[in-house]
């Protein structure tokens, strides 16, 4: 039954799928990661601020964006986004945006929802004596959290932040929806164009699977390490 | 006789208040946690603050530098009031040594660097002055070896006597400690005890909460006995181990003193 399917079309695109697709996967998810962090590491921080109105603020944020399919959300901003910018600008035309840049900034805002819990959970875990003591040495809020907490946030926190990253990596293969050429967009074209559909989407799932086992193996040991530290 | 721990350029005179406190009163809710509480500690004074747990101690202690703010009263350090909007708290903060239970060392840096941290970035001193003072003061504590360790490597009594050197860095105009031993096994709290001691006869200005008796009775020149939220006594040293004390304090007193 394996005689009817052809695997060498896998051997034959194989540069276009990695130069092309996965360089576009990958660099998305990285930047995106990277951008969803900042945000997210800001949102916590309102969040925690205790000042008025700004932690309802981005808790209205996070819910929003918890409850909404990150599906619809890409749809959103690639088609709406370019009109709200015409709106706001006044200028005559919608607004060009490209989908690499469409694309990036919906995974930075949705992800950073999911990265503010994050990095919430990981500034309450450090004991107030450590706010307490920054504060007692003269520092401003700010120094503070730049040399004293998140330095002891980040270190404990990246196990999680990387297992949300790969979530973020499988994630980004729903920019096929805007016929965007990440990995599984140029599988997938590649399939259409030779009609191997079962052959090129089985070899996807395979690198998929590839890439986020031995990154989360990766992790665990990272997390080991950090243990001992502790 | 080793070299001296105070190196604030301006050696304390022992004459004119550097805390006053009057009126200090503060509400968590509806909860009461200081009562009305008046008292002074001037410059050179070493003054025990003692009391029964939840009686207020650290809260009042932490009013002096306004980690806690209070609802009432007046806190005044050297002149700054520290309930005033135009008060640059960090930077009063700066000026103000502080020792917690938990010693509160910064666990991601080395011994070196949370020495430096706050001289780099609160005073703004270049990183190899701020080192140069911080080794001073850490070989000072006797622990100049452990410079690049992290502080959990050390002991709890080498991690208190680092962060009472880190706190010293900042050439502070005053001490204050939050029960610096109470977190110790017993064989570790005589060498913190001993670098405290060493502070107040070089002159430091000192505010201690603290059951340790035996450290109040050599260096103290006032004990204040605090039950419920207020100052219930505030008497020279000789006053309060002498006869004359209200019955909440010697009651107190007999129960610590048993151990
Ligand atoms: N954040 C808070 N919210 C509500 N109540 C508090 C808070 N912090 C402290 N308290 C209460 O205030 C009272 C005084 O606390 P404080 O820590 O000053 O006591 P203490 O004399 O230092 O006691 P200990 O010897 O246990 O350290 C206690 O009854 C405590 O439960
Ligand atoms: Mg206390």
């Amino acid at each position: 039954m394996l005689a009817n399917f052809d695997f060498s079309v896998i051997t034959s695109s194989l540069p276009y799928l990695f130069f092309e697709g996965m360089r576009f996967t990958l660099t998305l998810t990285a930047l995106a990661a990277l951008g969803g962090i900042a945000l997210g590491t800001l949102i916590a921080m309102m969040r925690l601020s205790g000042l008025p109105v700004i932690p309802l603020v981005a808790k209205t944020y996070v819910n929003l964006f918890r409850s909404l399919p990150l599906v619809l959300v890409i749809f959103w901003f690639y088609f709406l986004v370019p009109y709200l910018g015409q709106w706001v600008t006044g200028a005559d035309r919608p607004m060009t945006v490209g989908a690499f840049t469409s694309s990036l900034v919906t995974f930075t805002l949705f992800e950073a929802a999911y990265f503010s819990e994050i990095m919430r959970a990981g500034i309450q875990s450090i004991p107030k004596g450590q706010a307490a003591a920054a504060q007692a040495l003269g520092m401003t809020y700010w120094t503070s959290m730049r040399t004293v907490i998140l330095p002891q946030v980040f270190r404990n926190m990246t196990p999680i932040l990387l297992t949300q990253t790969i979530v973020l990596f499988q994630d980004t293969s729903l920019v096929y929806v805007l016929s965007i050429t990440d990995f599984l967009g140029a599988a997938s074209k590649v399939a259409q164009r030779d009609g191997r559909l079962v052959e090129m989407y089985l070899f996807a799932a395979v690198v998929y699977f590839a890439v986020c086992f031995v990154a989360s193996m990766a992790v665990r040991q990272l997390q080991k390490k950090i243990a001992i530290i502790r | 006789m080793r070299a001296p721990l105070n190196t604030s350029s301006a050696p304390a005179e022992p004459t004119g208040p550097m805390i006053a406190m009057t009126n200090v009163s503060k509400w968590y809710g509806d909860f009461k946690v200081l009562t009305n509480c008046t008292t002074s500690v001037n410059k050179g004074e070493v003054v025990v603050v003692c009391g029964p747990s939840g009686s207020g101690k650290s809260t009042l202690i932490k009013c002096v530098n306004a980690l806690e703010p209070f609802q009432e009263g007046q806190v005044v350090v050297d002149g700054t009031p520290v309930r005033d909007k135009r008060t640059n708290l960090p930077k009063l903060r700066a000026r103000v040594g502080m020792v917690f239970q938990h010693f509160e060392l910064f666990p991601h840096l080395s011994i070196a660097e949370n020495l430096t941290l706050a001289q780099v970035m609160v005073l703004g001193r270049d990183r190899g002055a701020a080192l140069d003072s911080g080794m001073t003061l850490l070989d000072r504590v006797g622990l100049s070896a452990h410079a690049k360790k992290f502080p959990g490597q050390l002991s709890g009594g080498q991690q208190q006597r680092v962060a009472i050197a880190r706190a010293l860095a900042m050439n502070p105009i005053v001490m204050l400690f939050d029960e610096p031993t109470s977190a110790l096994d017993p064989e570790m709290v005589g060498e913190v005890l001993d670098v405290m001691v060493q502070l107040a006869r070089e002159g430091m200005t000192m505010m201690c909460v603290t059951h340790e008796m035996g450290f109040a009775r050599k260096v103290a020149n006032r004990v204040i006995f605090m039950d419920k939220g207020e100052i219930v006594e505030d008497a020279t040293k000789d006053d309060f181990f002498g006869h004359a004390r209200s019955e909440r304090a010697q009651n107190f007193l007999s129960k610590i003193l048993q151990h």
